[in-house]
């Protein structure tokens, strides 16, 4: 019975999130734009969520005649459910994860890997040359950055001897692991940019060049879920920087360690909206190069000095 | 165990039986990856949980994207004359038969082997990193030395300089 209540409680606080974030990313980016952004609808404007879902809900939902219908229907669901599965191994505080697994880490990037072919099938799925053009960026880009996403990450895992989420959060209890791992840190933080395809990596859906991307011919809750599931990605990124790097749950103790974990994810989730509002998009070349000449060398001597500096304090 | 087994087996066998048999290339494609997924699960039953995570991510996460990309550029999702040719009864009847043979001594032999019991302790990541640099080093430095060579087998054919300049980059 217990389970039930940490599944209903991960589920509400991960998509009341994601959701809520549509209005706090509009009200951020104007308030960076010096203008005031959706403010009509409730107190704040908060309300705006609220009608956009249920607009996106009457859209009429058009599967084209030209499209692969099965891939197509089934693409935004595979994005949806490996995100959602994701957030299973995510300690939320301590005893509030739905699954304590001994190879969180591994789970976290094999369902990374998978949410590539949501895209790479949506846009294939579509039959439209500009979709397709965004699926082929997509699928190189995230192919890449997914390399090093992995290596980044095998700093901590040396430095707290597990790769499960919750012993890396009691590792941290002395120092949290920005410090010792910063290098790590920068690249995950830009390798999970590009792996959810934010601004400034939101190559495949290049608005000026490629209508909407892989998306393009997506209307109605089809639309809505690739919409949600960007969101719910940033969430559970700036969630995995948090856990990871920052001490997850831990903090002084005047507030409960909940409010700590969401409150650095926030934080991060805020980090993601500015950098849309300050940075340009790269060209396509210019960020492959930064991948694998720079970012990838660069996790791997961060991978070889913290093996070599561990093994030496033994 | 025994019944979440089963399952993924089946699962396993029959997507990849559609895999083969599909005439559309993504849809194999697609029935591939998910006999890949349940090949996951079964390791995982096994008790083989660092397996398990390096086969989605390599093989259904990795691998398979490179297919898909690959079968994308070239556009090859649509049913060609050539395939119905291939999937004629005549080509595959006589490979059928042979391996159904190799099936049937494999099963023979396998029938006095003690079956892997599933309820076992989990082989943790660390152990399986212990085992791969101490009685199997030899295995990982030829494995290092084979990538290393299609390492450079890349960049030999990646470094030919581009002869073809496009004409808004031309200098004269």
């Amino acid at each position: 019975m217990k389970y039930v209540f940490i599944i209903a409680g991960v589920l509400l606080i991960a998509l009341s999130i994601a959701a809520g974030l549509i209005w706090v990313e509009r009200r951020l980016l104007s308030v960076w734009q010096d203008r005031l952004g959706p403010n009509r609808v409730g107190p704040f404007g908060i309300g705006q969520v609220v009608a956009d879902t249920i607009k996106l809900f009457f859209k009429e939902d058009w599967v084209p005649p030209f499209s692969d219908r099965p891939v197509f229907v089934l693409a935004p669901g595979i994005l949806m459910a490996t995100i959602l599965l994701t957030f299973a191994v995510i300690p939320f505080g301590p005893n509030f994860v739905v699954f304590d697994s001994n190879i969180g880490i591994l789970f976290f990037l094999g369902n990374s890997s998978l949410g590539v072919y949501s895209i790479v099938l949506g846009g294939w799925a579509s039959n439209n040359k500009y979709s397709l053009i965004g699926a082929m960026r997509a699928s190189a880009q995230m192919l890449t950055y997914e390399v090093f996403m992995g290596l980044s990450l095998m700093g901590v895992v040396m430095m707290a001897d597990s790769f499960s989420f919750y012993k890396i959060v009691e590792a941290q209890k002395g120092a949290w692991f920005f410090i010792p791992q910063f290098v790590g840190f920068i690249v995950f933080f830009i390798a999970g940019i590009a792996e959810t395809h934010r601004l400034p990596f939101d190559i495949p859906e290049a608005e000026g060049e490629l209508v909407a991307g892989y998306h393009s011919e997506y209307s109605g809750m089809k639309f809505g879920m690739f919409f949600v599931g960007e969101y719910l990605g940033i969430t559970l990124i700036s969630g995995i920087i948090a856990t990871l790097f920052f001490g997850g749950w831990l903090g002084p103790s005047f507030l409960p360690p909940v409010f700590w974990f969401l409150f650095k994810t926030f934080f991060f989730i805020c980090v993601f909206i500015l950098l849309r509002a300050s940075l340009p998009r790269p060209r396509y070349d210019q960020l492959m190069e930064l991948g694998w000449k720079i970012l990838l060398p660069l996790s791997l001597l961060n991978l070889l000095i913290t093996g070599a500096i561990l093994i030496f304090l033994k | 165990m025994n019944v979440f087994f089963y399952i993924a087996a089946i699962v396993a066998i029959v997507s990849t039986i559609m895999a083969i048999s599909g005439k559309n290339a993504i849809h194999s494609l697609l029935y591939l990856i998910l006999s890949l997924l349940a090949v996951s699960v079964i390791f995982y039953l096994l008790s083989a949980p660092f397996i398990a995570a390096l086969e989605v991510i390599i093989y259904a996460g990795a691998i398979m994207v490179l297919f898909i990309f690959v079968t994308m550029m070239l556009n090859i999702g649509l049913e060609r004359e050539s395939e119905n040719k291939w999937l004629k009864p005549r080509m595959w009847i006589v490979p059928s038969i042979l391996a159904v043979i190799l099936l049937v001594t494999l099963i023979m032999s396998l029938k006095n082997v003690a079956p892997v019991s599933p309820d076992k302790e989990a082989i943790l990541p660390k152990q399986v990193g212990i085992s791969l640099f101490s009685t199997y080093l030899l295995g990982v430095e030829i494995a290092a030395i084979l990538l290393m060579a299609g390492v450079i087998g890349a960049y030999h054919l990646g470094s030919q300089k581009k002869k073809v300049i496009h004409r808004f980059l031309k200098t004269n």
